[in-house]
């Protein structure tokens, strides 16, 4: 990985303090693409999902939960569809560019679970949940961490692929009968964006308990004082 | 290890990362009230030029066994006015116009001799609920032919006895089972669901079928797509 170092002086009190860089731009870009996207897709979904709150019959409808107007976007079926078609190119998009530049740069080590990462699941999650010692970090991201990220890009490729399914049941019949057919690509689509807020949810949890340094790192690619030792 | 600087280099560095994110500011502009809605058409317009790009002519909307078929009783029945605008049955005719080499009325024993096509097909509504129906008429390409209507022009449209109003593609207007319909379940069209005559495309959402046909036009130019597309919605919508 080229991970590249840096040791800040302080002027003043002579002190070091070490940085990683560790988002390449393109990671960063997609990052917050894929943020205001998945917003934006979420909103005008549920809105869209108000039309017809149910995976059941038409006749007799049983409505499976009403969402507020609160936490929907597009103020009706047809404004939402048009956020909805119109964001779906944005995600599509920031997700092809992100795949395709963790694949050609390498960087796609970075965050990709694999078998090896395994056994380093179980100290985390004990950490994480039940008050266990912190396992020492040795990369950029934890086994549980690239397990998170590495979910949620499987997600994000299920959601589109769902997606399209429901958009496109005719041309895409192949992937609708994958799906068990129209009716239910319609309800794992929607299964797999709880999925993906589960993630969010979690993610923001530990940007919160992370803090400040962590979080500008998203912004800047640079993380000051790493919990890990740099290459 | 790394390489030593000071703060004020780091500084510098990190705000050069920061700003080379400036192009995320641009997905502000759907914020912008003024910006939003010409953004979001652009949106659309791009969604139904892929749309037209995936529609392939041969390719068959998926077919269902009867047993499969929703009972007609939870068949829903849509509308946007009235369940029924009262179509005389007995004097009913189809005006034909545009470019068609012999237009006029036509009656629906003349749209019946053409060959019936019978397909249990999926209806999708926009709402996002979906039914297998039993449909039966005749190809709206078997009656292009009889108006000898030219399939050059781009597009069929549509006008109904509630004042509804639609507009086909050509290219899904000659899709094999694209069909003027006169027939669900084996039995004559019912006034809810469209009598006498509806448009069913398996390969197009629910709001393009239209029902209570009274008026088909060929057209070179649509000066409205439809009463729903005219209102914000996917003006192709193909599935």
């Amino acid at each position: 990985m080229a991970s590249r170092a840096l040791e800040i002086e302080d002027a003043k009190t002579g002190e070091v303090t070490e940085a990683v860089y560790e988002h390449p731009f393109v990671v960063r870009l997609c990052h917050w693409v894929n943020a205001i996207s998945l917003f934006v897709l979420v909103g005008s979904g549920l809105q869209i999902f108000r039309a017809f709150p149910s995976f059941g019959a038409k006749i007799p409808q049983k409505d499976l939960i009403h969402w507020p107007k609160a936490f929907v976007l597009g103020g009706w079926l047809g404004g939402a569809l048009q956020w909805h078609l119109t964001f779906m190119w944005i995600y599509i998009a920031s997700g092809l560019v992100y795949v395709g530049y963790q694949l050609s740069s390498g960087n796609y080590k970075q965050v990709l679970f694999v078998p090896r990462d395994l056994p380093g699941v179980w100290p985390m999650v004990r950490h994480y949940f039940f008050f266990g010692p912190k396992p020492p970090a040795k990369e950029a991201y934890n086994p549980l961490q690239k397990h998170a990220y590495t979910s949620a890009i499987v997600l994000g490729v299920l959601s589109v692929l769902t997606g399209l399914a429901i958009w496109k049941p005719v041309q895409f019949s192949w992937l609708a009968w994958l799906m068990g057919g129209f009716h239910y690509a319609r309800l794992w689509h929607f299964l797999i964006m709880w999925g993906l807020l589960a993630f969010v949810f979690g993610h923001l949890v530990m940007v919160v308990l992370h803090g400040w340094n962590n979080f500008v790192s998203m912004f800047t690619g640079w993380k000051k004082d790493p919990e890990y030792r740099p290459e | 290890m790394g390489l030593r600087i000071n703060q004020g280099k780091f500084k510098s560095i990190s705000r050069r990362e920061l700003l080379k994110l400036t192009p995320v500011v641009a997905l502000g502009a759907f914020a912008i009230p003024e910006l939003q809605k010409p953004l979001l058409k652009v949106g659309l317009g791009i969604s139904d030029w892929a749309s037209g790009l995936l529609f392939r002519r041969g390719h068959l909307a998926p077919t269902f066994a009867d047993a499969q078929v929703t009972p007609f009783d939870k068949f829903p029945i849509n509308d946007y006015d009235v369940d029924d605008p009262e179509v005389d049955l007995e004097n009913w005719k189809l005006t034909v116009a545009g470019a068609a080499q012999i237009p006029g009325e036509y009656t629906l024993a003349q749209i019946q001799s053409l060959p019936k096509q019978t397909q249990n097909t999926r209806h999708i509504c926009v709402e996002g609920w979906d039914v297998v129906g039993n449909f039966g008429g005749a190809r709206l390409s078997d009656f292009l032919k009889m108006i000898g209507a030219s399939t050059l022009a781009p597009y069929v449209t549509v006008e109904c006895a509630d004042a509804y109003y639609e507009s086909l593609d050509m290219a899904t207007a000659l899709h094999p089972q694209t069909l003027l319909c006169y027939e669900m379940y084996g039995k004559p069209l019912t006034r809810e669901h469209g009598a006498p005559l509806r448009l069913q495309i398996p390969t197009k959402i629910g709001y393009k079928q239209a029902k209570y046909l009274t008026k088909l036009e060929v057209n070179s130019e649509l000066y409205r797509v439809g009463y729903w597309e005219d209102q914000g919605y996917s003006d192709f919508y193909g599935l």
